[in-house]
């Protein structure tokens, strides 16, 4: 049986609990089921994002991740099991998501994000997820959207600690305009001093996939301009006021010949994961 | 059985809360405002929720009444 808004008999049982919020009702879930989502990084933070938004019935999901599964990543990466350690992550990503959701379709992308590839991949999407573990990338894919004026979904994690952060261009301050630009390679962190508890990427990582849902529903009020930091040594949650910058290099008043580049990254940069 | 003119029957003795509810929502998202929708229900959490529910989401119940096992609702859809 196919209603007007044409679920299906099996969409409508899968999404009833969706379907029954006054918030969500019928018409809200075919907004979920056309959405499509670029996620940055299918690790500790892309995981839950990943999953939750599948399930949730996202339309489209498209995982970036040009690296394998390493049994380090098993502590927080919940995509992964022991026995896809050695396996691509975009691929082992695509398999866990179709097998949860046969209605979302997955794309896989097995290459690294640059300068060079990113606008082609993100023109397929209607907003972008941060789940990377590298500032470059982050500075990379925030440029990106600012210029497709398409929504950034920004998260981060270290140790205990954890910031969220949604950029709607046009309408908010963007990345780039709180951290001005990536910090030089010396004053990353070791990786002995980023060890992160593996908890903290699944909070973070639904906060984010809230506020994609919340966007595609168009209710409640998006970490638009305020910094979300979270601490779980202390439970608290706070948020900082941002503004945006009238000279930022990417959403400022003269972004003329901004252009898209790639950063060195030292290779253990575990910022985010 | 009552009678009014009814312009869509809906059974959801088959299936559990909360499909019950949205399959009731859904099929009256399908219909024009004013319209009547008839929908077979079973007795205990059906019969004790989907009214109330679809109230909540305003539509207007006009009669439920008891036909054999099964209770028949008249919904009319709200704006
Ligand atoms: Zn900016």
């Amino acid at each position: 049986m196919l209603s007007g808004l044409n679920f299906t008999d099996d969409q409508v049982v899968r999404y009833s609990r969706h379907i029954i919020l006054p918030e969500v009702g019928p018409k809200g879930q075919k907004k979920i089921n056309n959405g499509r989502v670029l996620i940055i990084g299918g690790g500790g933070l892309g995981s839950p994002v990943a999953y939750y938004l599948t399930a949730a019935g996202v339309g489209t999901i498209g995982i970036i991740d040009d690296d394998v599964v390493d049994l380090s990543n098993l502590q927080r990466q919940i995509l992964y099991l022991t026995n896809d350690v050695g396996k691509p992550k975009a691929v082992s990503a695509r398999e866990k998501l179709t097998a949860l959701n046969p209605g979302c379709q997955v794309v896989a992308y097995q290459e690294r994000l640059k300068a060079s590839n990113i606008l082609q991949i993100i023109k397929d999407y209607d907003v972008v997820v941060d789940g990377t573990d590298n500032f470059g990338t982050r500075f990379l894919a925030n440029d990106a959207c600012v210029i497709t004026k398409k929504p950034f979904f920004h998260g981060a994690v270290l140790r205990f600690i954890g910031q969220a952060l949604t950029i709607l261009p046009g309408e908010g301050p963007c990345y780039r305009c709180v951290f001005q630009t990536p910090p030089p390679p010396s004053k990353v962190q070791t990786c002995a001093q980023a060890g992160v508890l593996g908890v903290i990427p699944g909070i973070i990582g639904l906060i984010q996939a809230t506020e994609v849902l919340k966007y595609f529903l168009g209710i409640g009020d998006l970490l638009v301009g305020e910094l979300l930091t979270y601490n779980a040594l202390t439970m608290e949650f706070i948020k900082t006021e941002i503004r945006k910058n009238p000279n930022c290099p990417a959403c400022g008043v003269n972004p003329a010949n901004y252009e898209l580049s790639d950063y060195e990254q030292p290779v253990c940069d575990l910022n985010t994961r | 059985m009552s009678n009014y003119k009814v312009d869509a029957t809906l059974d959801i003795t088959d299936v559990l809360c909360p499909v019950t509810f949205a399959r009731t929502l859904l099929k009256l998202e399908d219909m024009m405002v004013g319209e009547i929708l008839e929908v077979f229900l079973n007795d205990g959490e059906p019969l004790q929720k989907v009214p109330k529910s679809i109230t909540d989401e305003g539509h207007r119940v006009i009669l439920i009444e008891k036909v054999g096992d099964k209770n028949r609702m008249l919904v009319e859809r709200g704006e």
